[in-house]
């Protein structure tokens, strides 16, 4: 049981719990918390609801309308990420002032480490577009489009939350025919975020690699950019720290070859040349003359230990 | 040569039914396999986005996907139940984690004396031989309680305790009381772990402190001089904070077994009604006597500031004035039974 715990947990299902968020090695996938503002309906409503159909099962969703303004003080939404366990958040609301307003953005150690305020231009959601859909739990690829994505900082942590956002869980396999969904985000010259959404279809191309057709499924939506908050780059690149026993270390001595066969280099001591048991052959055994020597030399040590010992008794 | 010709013609004219899955790029593509991501750095081409931007975005969200499949149809495959199933390389997207990565638990206050000290942890046996039981009792856990209760079914009272003290109450005090100072330590070692500056008494301040640990911080305080806070003035009717923990907290203070006071309840409020009923002014001889002196002194220095002082007096030995005679040895009273009146006044 880890110290820093203050409260000691009275149940095994709590301590379990209390477990579970302390500081892992490897963390599990990482869970959004939707939450609703002051007033929340119209596209901010259908937009949150399409994320959760497209971040499930990794959802929690609270229900009732929170006085929260998040970029003001984000206390009680860091709260209710740390109650919920959650990594990242999205709050949505609308107002006069900011209509059809989302912020989307994550946790550090309690704490909101980045956050993004989108104004939703235009929404088309997932019930709009009469088709076929994919299954769930699909993991998604993701294209990102044009120049700018690299260009500002705030865009780049913008990238990066979205594939944090949307990579779902780090897998190390996957089945070739489960590919069937990609997201799309291109960043135009100004400045708004162009979110779409499209099925894959795999089509016979006379070779291995298929050809790839899209068909649009929704959600897709125009997003601007309002306000935003990044962390600091010192606590990014804290946040971003990855475990000293996760970093692969190289192996010494191994090395694989372009055929793909591993080949390793194995030192051994020196040989021990007088101690090893070598064939027995019948030109190094002892001839008559030296066996009876040797029982010669045997006897007159033998002799010699008697007279001693005769000597020391006198 | 022929054969080989038409071989190629025909696969070519084949192919030539499908439509390509070569994508051309003016600037190469960043593809994380491993999180399924490609980045485009191509310019976007405005006319087209400001007259059909759909069709422009699923056609370039297409080419950027076909490039991307390239890539993942490259991999390694195996077969896993009818299914072919890509190995993905490990991303190279870092993202930032939720907490820290976990570090090395910090020691507590006892095990870094120990680390220094090089103290062991001896292991105890898990069963001990008792002469009194006669059998094998558990040093720990399961059973130990009942063995020892076994043990200690009667409780002697010591020679100098009241005799109608309760023991084994006693004993079930000093146990609690040890709890609630390993609870505090622990607090103490987490305030340790975290390096924070804290207050022993755990003051959290006016706004977030209950009236309990309000009470508990104004009794620590007041106890927190050389004397314990003996001669501290109090507060008409003032309470002072109780419970469990609250004495660990007293810098100094000893720790007391029990809180059932030596006098049993019935006698402690007998005597509380006695001294209520016959209420006699008490009468205390050294006192009154004190009063009286006091009283004559302070009526002998008032005539003596009603007469004009001597011009030049005693110069010398600083400002100390010599009141009354010289004492001299032998001829003082006695004030028999007290102690420490004889010599010099120790200060």
């Amino acid at each position: 049981m880890s110290l820093l715990r203050i409260r000691k947990p009275k149940t095994r299902k709590g301590k379990k719990v209390l477990l579970a968020r302390e500081p892992q090695l490897i963390e599990s996938a990482r869970t959004m918390l939707f939450v609703d503002g002051r007033k929340c309906g119209g596209n901010v409503k259908l937009c949150m609801k399409d994320l959760q159909q497209l971040k499930k099962p990794l959802v929690k969703v609270l229900n009732r309308k929170n006085d929260i303004t998040p970029f003001d003080d984000p206390s009680s939404l860091e709260f209710l990420t740390m109650k919920n366990d959650a990594a990242l958040f999205t709050f949505g609301s609308t107002s006069k002032k900011r209509p059809d307003n989302i912020i989307i953005g994550r946790i550090f150690e309690n704490e909101v480490l980045d956050m993004f305020e989108l104004g939703i231009k235009r929404y088309q959601s997932i019930s709009e577009f009469k088709n076929e859909k994919i299954g769930a739990c699909v993991k998604p690829c993701l294209v990102f489009n044009g120049p700018k994505w690299a260009q500002t900082e705030e865009l780049r942590r913008l990238r990066n939350y979205f594939i944090d956002m949307f990579q779902r869980e780090k897998v190390e396999s996957i089945r070739l025919q489960g590919i069937e969904h990609v997201l799309s985000f291109t960043v135009t010259d100004d400045m708004s975020i162009l979110m779409r959404s499209y099925k894959i279809l795999l089509k016979k191309s006379g070779q291995k690699t298929p050809r790839i057709e899209l068909e649009e499924i929704g959600p897709s939506a125009d997003f601007s950019i309002r306000r935003t908050k990044i962390a600091s780059d010192d606590l990014y690149k804290l946040a971003r720290k990855q475990p000293k026993q996760l970093r692969v270390t190289k192996k010494k001595n191994i090395s694989t070859d372009a055929l793909g066969n591993t080949k390793g280099r194995v030192h051994l001591g020196k040989q021990q040349t007088g101690s090893i048991q070598t064939r027995r052959v019948k030109a190094l055994k002892k001839s008559p003359e030296e066996k009876r020597a040797d029982r010669q030399k045997k006897k007159v040590a033998l002799k010699a230990a008697a007279v001693e010992a005769l000597s020391t008794a006198d | 040569m022929d054969v080989v010709k038409a071989v190629l013609e025909k696969h070519q004219k084949e192919l030539d039914k499908y439509k390509p899955i070569t994508v051309e790029k003016h600037l190469e593509c960043r593809i994380d396999v491993g999180t399924l991501l490609i980045t485009d750095p191509n310019d976007l081409d405005d006319r087209q986005l400001a007259d059909n931007k759909e069709e422009y975005l699923s056609a370039l969200t297409r080419d950027n996907t076909q490039l991307l499949v390239n890539a993942i149809w490259e991999l390694q495959t195996e077969r896993v139940d009818e299914s072919i199933v890509a190995k993905l390389p490990e991303p190279t997207t870092v993202l930032p984690r939720l907490r820290k990565p976990p570090g090395p638990r910090p020691l507590t206050k006892w095990e870094k004396f120990a680390k220094e000290k090089g103290i062991t942890k001896k292991k105890k046996d898990k069963k001990t031989y008792d002469d009194v039981l006669d059998k094998w009792v558990p040093t720990y856990g399961f059973k130990r309680a009942e063995a020892e209760k076994d043990k200690e079914w009667v409780l002697e009272v010591p020679q100098n305790a009241d005799p109608n003290t309760d023991m084994f109450q006693k004993k079930i005090d000093l146990r609690n009381e040890k709890v609630a100072k390993n609870e505090i330590q622990r607090m103490k070692n987490i305030v340790r772990a975290k390096k924070i500056e804290m207050p022993r008494s755990g003051y959290l301040g006016p706004e977030a402190a209950s009236s309990n640990q309000l009470l508990t911080a104004v009794t620590v305080a007041k106890s927190s001089t050389a004397s314990v806070g003996k001669f501290q003035s109090k507060l008409p009717k003032e309470k002072e904070a109780r419970g469990l923990g609250v004495k660990e907290l007293i810098p100094g203070g000893k720790r007391k077994a029990s809180h059932i006071s030596a006098q049993p309840e019935r006698e402690a409020n007998l005597d509380l009604i006695k001294s209520v009923l016959n209420k006699k002014p008490k009468l205390d001889v050294e006192k009154a006597i004190s009063l009286q002196k006091q009283d004559e002194r302070m009526e002998r220095e008032a005539d003596s500031a009603n007469k004009p002082a001597k011009k030049g007096g005693k110069k010398g030995k600083g400002s100390r004035k010599a009141v009354g005679k010289k004492p001299k040895g032998h001829q003082g009273q006695r004030a028999p039974g007290k102690k420490g009146q004889a010599g010099r006044k120790r200060r």
